[in-house]
């Protein structure tokens, strides 16, 4: 299958990757451009552990092609922490315990950031159900329900 | 110089400082198995067989090896037989020889330059089987004519005239059963079934194989225990361990599920055919299907009880299937089924049987949640049909210190009389319920283990220590090691750092299990502080010119001690480690050692639940979870383990389960069939850590990460039972079964 060239934007800096028409997101990401922070679960939608924003919308990049990439806005984990300064969610999640082994954490980390830009004050009950689409078998996701709600306060300037 | 050997009060430990791989794991740098990569790398993809049993007719690899970029190509042919029956075992589940065993079973193998030329070589193999009758159920497999799976693999002790498949038996216990039974006002018998979980860790086996020509080889992969992979890969290869180092990433979750090999020999192989780096990656559709799920199980379980509730007697009959090969975990399961409570008389018999489902492997204290689930639903159902409370029940029969335990041990200190007292106190107990609610309690019980172990730990000049040990870190295990470090060092816990070496690195360690880690290694780690203390209390002796006996190491520093020690001002670790090149050089203990003494651990859950009666789904509104957990190195880590453990055991309960078609095929290999429980599923996880110390261990440590498994089957069960007034006797309760259970008779 012949590749197509997709310019693209990643974590604010300009990219451009050749990928073939059926090849998807999370391995272009992950094998072709070194960002391995995605993390393949099961590659069908259904652990939440390769999620990605597209555009501003939050993805399973192995649900999206590569190729749907050209012209748009990705924001992976990799570009979460500005510099050395941790986003308070990444601070959290490791002050208050939210991640075990950490292979979900990548993935439940900008889930629960495009949580808190469509919501910033939500009940445990609409954290629990945002984050329905992210298995997570380590933890039984108490310390992650915890470590959201604390990001979220001091987020909005409570603490 | 005196060193107390056991420790209670402390500075550092039962503190909770953020781990030190935090930073890696929250912005995407930790590197998993599937995240390494090498120059010149190939991408390896496996052929599995459709059929749950069948005979290798041929295999034609010719097309597949002529397609452009297909670098090497495998199968059993390739990998000489090894003596170790338990390492030919493993050996088989990775490539089949001449006979598939399991839906799912490799039975080639090939290394391209890219994924879809792998997958393409993948399709061109032409493989002739010749379908064999399968069994996949346990009870199906003991019958005499039951298709026979593998011939000749019965213990001797296994009876004759069984089916071949019954592969071992053992039996448990004490005192006169059957006297028992006679002085019992309610005698009970029941029958259940369990099914095979998956242990379900989000990230699928991976590794990554580079082997040279001149026959040495780099192994890196996610796993639990890098030295046993070392030991079944040389032994696979026909390698030296000494030439073989294996590595290991940061691990996705393994729960049990990464204490054996699935792909690491076939990588190491194709990357020798090819002469190239190969990455191999298992999709979750094989991971499924082809990496070890638990046991399933069929039990039946008989108690006597008196009206005022005293257990008189109980009589267990355990079959497990490990699928296609011998398993062992039986006996596990005889053993710790009844551990919980003192019985005047208990028998348990377990029979092991083959069936074509792949090899199991440990999850979280394997074989226990199956036969505790037994014990503790049937002693709900007594107590329910007695009108006794069931935990003041639980406490009248509590093993206590000096009790026998139904597998021949006498207990010491251990913690399940205040579990259970601990949970009767707890707001959850009394709480009141609302309709179609119901409430279910339950106890559970885990050996915990020792084992292999060894650690250096290296004193550095600028006052700082680095550990070096060999257990994988699943869940923040470095950071635990770090504080009984400094703690028993007398440094801060930012002082000290700890990294899981590769196998060259250090002795052997046995694998990351049995809730070994804290234990072991923290014991090991404690007595390589104390053999560092000692150098540097001579390195003291010497400066100050006094004999190294009158040197004590108090709070970080050598202090001069005794009458005739003379008066010198402590001198801190810093300062003796600054010094160290002019005192006789770098300053390091280490610890080898099979530690003895882990000490049980009891975990007592109380459950409620919600049925909805129109589809008989179930939905947990509260959950509590009541833990001996010996002394807490981290808390909040231990509270992770107990509220992960329990939710594990709660979608066993409720949801998971491998299904298999009448022919044999697996049907739900995926996460929307095999179905775990997601956030909007569960209540919070309320914990009580209880803290008795385990005599065997300086800091009193037990270990944790398994218990919280065993209880939850029967707790849900109770909860269930108690909602729908109808008693359930079968795990997963699915909403189908529910329902049946309440249209039913
Ligand atoms: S890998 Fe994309 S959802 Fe699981
Ligand atoms: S921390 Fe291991 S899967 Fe979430």
């Amino acid at each position: 299958m012949k590749s197509i060239q997709v310019s693209t934007t990643i974590n604010g800096d300009p990219v451009e990757f050749l990928c073939t028409p059926d090849e998807p997101l999370l391995d272009v990401l992950r094998n072709r451009l070194g960002l391995t922070g995605a993390k393949e679960g099961c590659g069908t939608g259904d652990c939440g552990a390769c999620s990605v924003t597209v555009n501003g919308r939050l993805v399973c990049s192995c649900l999206v092609l590569g190729v749907e990439a050209e012209g748009a806005q990705i924001e992976t984990i990799e570009g979460m922490a500005q510099g050395e300064t941790l986003h308070p969610l990444q601070r959290h999640f490791i002050e208050k315990a939210a991640l075990q082994c950490g292979v979900c954490t990548p993935g439940i980390l900008v889930a629960a950031k495009s949580l808190l830009e469509k919501n910033a004050s939500p009940t445990d009950e609409e954290v629990r159900y945002w984050l329905a689409g992210n298995l997570c078998r380590c933890t039984g996701y108490d310390k992650i329900i915890e470590a959201v709600q604390s990001a979220a306060a001091e987020m909005r300037g409570e603490v | 110089m005196a060193l107390d050997d056991k420790k209670s009060r402390f500075k550092y430990v039962g503190t909770t400082p953020n781990r030190p791989d935090g930073v890696d794991k929250v912005t995407g740098k930790a590197q998993y198995g599937a995240d390494i990569t090498a120059p010149g790398m190939l991408t390896g993809a496996i052929l599995r067989s459709p059929h749950p049993h069948a005979r290798i007719v041929s295999i034609d690899t010719s097309a597949a090896e002529a397609i452009p970029g297909v670098r090497a190509v495998v199968t059993g042919k390739d990998f000489a037989p090894v003596e170790d029956q338990g390492f030919a075992d493993i050996g088989e589940t990775c490539m089949a020889r001449d006979k598939v065993l399991y839906d799912g079973h490799p039975v080639a193998a090939v290394a391209a330059t890219t994924p879809a030329i792998a997958k393409a070589a993948i399709r061109a193999i032409k493989v002739e089987y010749a379908p064999l009758p399968h069994v996949t159920d346990v009870d199906e497999a003991m019958r005499p004519d039951a298709p026979v799976v593998l011939e000749g693999r019965a213990l001797e002790h296994v009876p004759a005239g069984m089916s071949q498949n019954v592969t071992n038996t053992c039996e448990f216990g004490h005192g006169d059963v059957e006297a028992g039974f006679a002085k019992a006002d309610l005698v009970l018998e029941r029958s259940f079934k369990v099914a095979a979980a998956h242990q379900g860790y989000i990230e699928p086996h991976a590794c990554m194989a580079s082997v040279t020509s001149d026959g040495r080889a780099d192994l890196y992969c996610c796993t639990q225990g890098h030295f046993f992979v070392r030991a079944v890969c040389s032994a696979l290869m026909g390698m030296e361990a000494s030439q073989l180092r294996v590595t290991a990433s940061e691990i996705g979750g393994g729960f049990g599920g990464k204490t054996t090999v699935f792909i690491e020999p076939v990588a190491l192989m194709l990357s020798k055919k090819s002469g190239r780096p190969v990455k191999l990656v298992m999709t979750r559709d094989e991971v499924f299907k082809a990496s070890g799920p638990t046991v399933h199980a069929s039990i039946d379980c008989k108690i006597g009880m008196t009206k005022d509730g005293r257990i008189t007697a109980g009589d267990m009959t355990l079959r497990y299937s490990g699928g296609a090969w011998p398993s062992g975990t039986i006996e596990m399961g005889a053993q710790a089924g009844f551990a919980a409570y003192d019985m005047p008389a208990v028998r348990t018999i377990g029979w092991t049987a083959l069936t074509n489902r792949p090899k199991e492997i440990s999850y979280r204290a394997p074989g226990a949640p199956q036969a505790v689930y037994a014990v503790e639903a049937v002693i709900d159902e007594m107590c329910q049909q007695l009108g006794l409370d069931p935990l003041k029940t639980r406490l009248k029969n509590a093993a206590a210190k000096g009790t026998l335990s139904s597998y021949g041990v006498t207990f010491d200190e251990i913690g399940m009389v205040a579990t259970l007292e601990a949970a009767q106190a707890h707001p959850h107990w009394s709480a009141p319920l609302g309709p179609n609610q119901g409430r279910g309690v339950a106890a559970g019980f885990w050996f915990n283990f020792g084992g292999n172990t060894c650690v250096t730990l290296n004193i550095n000049t600028d006052g700082t220590a680095s550990v070096t040990e060999g257990n994988p870190d699943i869940g923040g295990s470095r950071a635990s090691i770090s504080l009984m470090a400094a703690e028993e060092l007398g440094i801060r816990y930012e002082n000290v750092r700890t990294i899981v070496a590769d196998t060259a690195s250090l002795g052997y360690n046995d694998n990351t299990d049995g809730s070994r880690v804290t234990f072991a290694v923290g014991l090991a780690t404690i007595k390589a502080a104390r053999a560092a203390i000692k150098v540097m209390c001579e390195r003291a002796a010497a400066l100050w010119g006094i004999d190294a006996e009158a040197v004590d190491w108090i709070d970080g520093a050598a202090h001069p001690s005794g009458p005739n020690a003379g008066k010198f001002p402590p001198m801190t670790l810093a300062e003796i480690a600054a010094q160290s090149f002019q005192t006789g050089g770098p300053i390091a203990g280490h610890h080898e050692v099979n530690v003895d003494g882990a000490g049980v651990s009891f975990g007592v859950h109380i459950c409620d639940v919600e049925v909805d009666p129109e589809t008989g789904h179930t939905l947990v509104k509260r959950y509590t979870v009541v833990q001996d957990a010996g002394k807490a190195v981290h808390p909040t880590y231990v509270e992770g383990q107990m509220q992960g453990g329990a939710v594990q055991g709660i979608g066993w309960a409720l949801n998971e389960e491998y299904i298999y078609g009448k022919d044999g095929r697996l049907q739900n290999a995926g996460f929307l069939d095999y179905r775990i429980p997601v956030a909007s599923d569960l209540p919070k996880i309320d914990t009580v850590i209880l803290e008795i110390p385990n005599p065997g261990h300086p800091y009193g440590v037990r270990g944790v990460g398994e218990t919280p498994i065993v209880p939850p089957l029967a707790a849900v069960t109770n909860a269930v039972s108690r909602t729908i007034g109808k008693r359930m006797y079968q795990v997963p309760m699915s909403p189908p079964r529910i329902l049946s259970a309440i249209k039913g008779a």
